[in-house]
C-alpha cells in the first residue's frame, strides 16, 4: 500500500487501513473504467463467476462482514433468508439514500470509485441470484448519479454487464433510480415502495421482510453501498482472512466520518474496534479546536444516542468487565451498543463546551419532524411536539415540566411504530434530556402561577361567587 | 401536454428499466424528467405522467407533495439548497443562508413547510433550507442547481454567487 500516491493534503492518516478508500484521493486516478481496470479491477469478478453462488454466500458469511448502512446485521446471513424454493424472480437493491446526518462517506464511493460498487453488486447479484438491480442514489447527488450511469455504460461495453456477462450464462442489468429528498427512503421497505412508485411508508415486519416479500412482492437484497464494497474484497482475500482483520465478531473496515468540533474533520477508513474514540478525535482529528474541552460526541449519526464525556461506561467481554471513559470506547459494533449507544452508520459528530445542548437537539428535532413519513401517530406527531417544545425552549419561552413532557414523548415514540424512525426520533431526546438535564433546565423559567387573570373575567368570576 | 420527442424516448427507456407490468416505478424518473425540463412539477406534467404510466393523476400528485425534491412551484433560474441540518449548522450555515439573501435580495419571511422555496424579485435566484446534503466534514455546504460547494462560509457567499449571472 506504501506505493499509492495521495493527493497533497488528502493523505490517509498513518492509522488509517485503506481497502473501501483504497483510491479516494489518489493521485492520478478518475472514476473511469480504464483507471480501474488498470488497477486490477473487475479480477474479483472473473474469480466469483467461477464459484458457485452458495459459496459466495458462504464466504460472506465467514467474513463476518456486517451491514454498513445503520443496523450492523451481518450480510451474508441477511442473504440466506431468500426463501429455497422461491420461484420468482431475485432483485438486488444498493441503498444509496446517504441520508443520516453525520454521515458521508457513500458519497466518495460514488464519485470517485464507481466501478468498486459496480463490481461488489455483480457479485453479489451473482450471489443472491438476482438478475435485475436498482442503485437508489438520493436526488441531492446529481453528479453522482451521472457518474453511475456512466460506469454501468461503460462496464456494459467491457461485457461486465448485461447478457452471458464474460462468456457465462449470467445476466444481469443494473439500473441508477434517484430519489427526491426523503430521509425515509433510506429505511429499506420505504426505500422498496418509493422505488415501486408510491410513497415511502415503510411496511411492518414481519411478514414484510425484503428478503422475502420485497420489490414487487420478490425476495428482495438491500445491502449499503459500503457493505457491498466490502463483498468485492471479502472475494479478492478469502471469507477467513477477511474476518481477521478488526476484532472478532466486529471485522474489516468501516469508514468514519467524523465532523463538528474537530480541527480536522473527515472520512478515515480503520479497523473495526482497533481504534478508540479518544485515539479518533485526539489524533487522528487533530483534536478539538483551541482552549476547548469534549462535551459530547454522537457516535453513529444523528439518530444514535449521544454519549457524554463525563460518563463512565461498564464494558463486558466474557467473563471480565470493567470500566471506561468516552476516549477508550473502542470504535465497533458490540462494544457501542454496550455503552448504549449504537455504532450505526459511522457518522461521528463532536461536540465541545461551547454547545447548548438545547439548541443541538433542537437543530436535530427539526430534522426529524421534518422527514417522518407521517404514516405512524406517534412517530408523525410526537417528531413535532418535540420540535415545538425544543422551539420555544431556545426562544426563551421554555418551562421546567418540558424537560419531563420531552422524555415523555420521546417514551411514547420508541417502540411503537412500523419502522426503527420512531427509536431515531427518540433516541436523540431521551439522550439528551436524561444526560444534560442542566443545558434544558437554563432555558425554562417557571410561569407565575399567581398571574393576573384578564379583568373581565375576574368580573364574571367574582359575579359566579356571589 | 406536448413534450419534446426526444424526452418522451427518454421516458420510454426509463419505463424499459422495470418490469413490464410494474411501470409506476417509474414514476420518480419520469417526474424528474420533467422537473428538469420545466424547473417544476405543474398539474400538466402530472396528467402527461398519470397518462404514460397509465395511472390516475393522483397516484402522481401524491408522489409529488411527499417528496422535497419535486418542487410545486417555479424556482428561480439559479436555485440554491443550503443543507440546514446539525453539522453544517454547527458550521454556520443559518449565516450562510443569511447571507444569501442579503446578496440576492431575496426575502424568506414567507417560507413554511408547505412553501419552502423563496424566490427573488427578478426571479435570477430561488434558495430553500435542504436536509442534510451528505458532507458533514466540509460544511456549511449547498447545491446551486446541481452544482455542490462545499465550506461555504458567509464571508464567500458573494464571490461564490458571482459565478450565476
Amino acid at each position: 500500500m506504501a506505493a499509492l500516491k495521495y493527493i497533497k493534503g488528502k493523505q490517509p492518516h498513518k492509522r488509517e487501513y485503506r481497502m473501501i478508500f483504497r483510491n479516494v484521493d489518489r493521485q492520478g486516478w478518475d472514476e473511469s473504467i480504464k483507471s480501474y481496470i488498470s488497477d486490477g479491477g473487475y479480477k474479483e469478478l472473473k474469480k466469483a463467476l467461477k464459484m458457485k453462488p452458495q459459496e459466495i454466500t458462504d464466504e460472506v458469511k465467514a467474513s463476518g462482514l456486517r451491514g454498513r448502512g445503520g443496523a450492523g446485521f451481518p450480510t451474508g446471513v441477511k442473504w440466506g433468508f431468500i426463501p429455497p424454493n422461491n420461484t420468482k424472480p431475485v432483485y438486488l437493491i444498493c441503498n444509496c439514500d446517504e441520508s443520516e446526518p453525520g454521515t458521508f462517506k457513500d458519497r466518495y464511493i460514488v464519485h470517485q470509485d464507481p466501478h468498486q460498487l459496480i463490481e461488489g453488486m455483480l457479485i453479489s447479484c451473482y450471489a443472491v441470484g438476482a438478475k435485475v438491480a436498482y442503485i437508489y442514489i438520493r436526488e441531492e447527488f446529481p453528479e453522482g448519479a451521472k457518474i453511475l450511469e456512466k460506469a454501468i455504460e461503460e462496464a456494459r461495453a467491457k461485457k461486465f454487464l448485461g447478457k452471458n456477462i464474460l462468456g457465462t450464462k449470467f445476466n444481469c442489468e443494473i439500473y441508477v433510480h434517484r430519489g427526491a429528498g426523503a430521509y425515509i427512503c433510506g429505511e429499506e421497505t420505504g426505500l422498496i415502495e418509493s422505488l415501486e412508485g408510491k410513497r415511502p411508508y415503510p411496511r411492518i415486519k414481519p411478514p414484510y421482510f425484503p428478503a422475502a416479500l420485497g420489490l414487487y412482492m420478490c425476495p428482495t437484497i438491500v445491502n449499503n453501498v459500503e457493505s457491498l464494497c466490502h463483498v468485492k474484497h471479502v472475494i479478492a482475500m478469502g471469507g477467513k482472512k477477511y474476518s481477521q482483520i478488526g476484532t472478532p465478531r466486529n471485522t474489516g473496515t468501516r469508514i468514519l466520518c467524523v465532523s463538528g468540533d474537530v480541527v480536522n474533520p473527515g472520512y478515515f477508513e480503520i479497523e473495526v474496534g482497533k481504534i478508540t474514540m479518544g485515539e479518533l478525535i485526539y489524533e487522528v482529528c487533530g483534536g478539538l479546536k483551541k482552549g476547548r474541552k469534549l462535551k459530547a460526541v454522537i457516535p453513529g449519526g444523528s439518530s444514535a444516542k449521544v454519549l457524554s464525556a463525563d460518563e463512565r461506561y461498564t464494558i463486558r467481554d466474557g467473563e471480565s468487565e470493567k470500566v471506561i471513559g468516552i476516549d477508550d470506547i473502542p470504535m465497533d459494533f458490540d462494544t457501542m451498543a454496550q455503552c448504549g449507544s449504537m455504532a450505526g452508520s459511522g457518522g461521528v459528530i463532536v461536540m465541545d463546551d461551547s454547545r447548548d445542548m438545547a439548541w443541538i437537539l433542537n437543530n436535530i428535532n427539526t430534522f426529524y419532524a421534518h422527514e417522518s413519513c407521517g404514516q405512524c401517530t406517534p412517530c408523525r406527531e410526537g417528531s413535532l411536539w418535540m420540535k415545538k417544545i425544543t422551539d420555544r425552549m431556545v426562544s426563551g419561552s421554555g418551562v421546567p415540566s418540558d424537560l419531563k413532557t420531552l422524555t415523555s414523548i420521546g417514551d411514547n415514540i420508541a417502540g411503537r411504530t412500523i419502522c426503527a424512525f420512531g427509536e431515531a426520533c427518540a433516541w436523540p431526546t431521551q439522550s439528551f434530556v436524561a444526560k444534560f438535564p442542566e443545558d434544558f433546565k437554563k432555558h425554562t423559567k417557571p410561569r407565575n402561577a399567581k398571574k393576573e387573570l384578564n379583568p373581565e373575567s375576574k368580573i364574571a368570576a367574582a359575579g359566579l361567587s356571589r | 401536454m406536448d413534450i419534446p420527442k426526444e424526452l418522451d424516448e427518454k421516458a420510454d427507456d426509463y419505463i424499459s428499466h422495470y418490469p413490464e407490468d410494474q411501470a409506476r416505478s417509474a414514476t420518480l424518473p419520469l417526474l424528474h424528467l420533467l422537473q428538469e425540463e420545466y424547473g417544476f412539477i405543474t398539474e400538466d406534467s402530472i396528467a402527461w405522467v398519470a397518462n404514460k404510466l397509465n395511472l390516475e393523476p393522483i397516484n402522481v400528485l401524491e408522489v409529488v407533495t411527499f417528496y422535497p425534491g419535486l418542487r410545486q412551484s417555479a424556482p428561480g433560474k439559479y436555485h440554491i439548497r443550503v443543507c440546514r441540518t446539525l453539522s453544517c449548522a454547527m458550521a454556520g450555515c443559518y449565516e450562510t443562508m443569511d447571507k444569501f439573501c442579503e446578496v440576492t435580495g431575496i426575502d424568506r419571511s414567507n417560507v413554511s413547510h408547505h412553501n419552502p422555496i423563496a424566490v427573488s424579485e427578478d426571479g435570477k435566484f430561488s434558495i430553500e433550507f435542504a436536509e442534510c446534503l451528505a458532507s458533514c466534514g466540509t460544511g456549511p455546504v449547498c447545491l446551486i442547481g446541481d452544482d455542490f460547494h462545499e465550506s461555504v462560509k458567509a464571508s464567500d457567499v458573494e464571490k461564490l454567487i458571482k459565478n450565476y449571472d
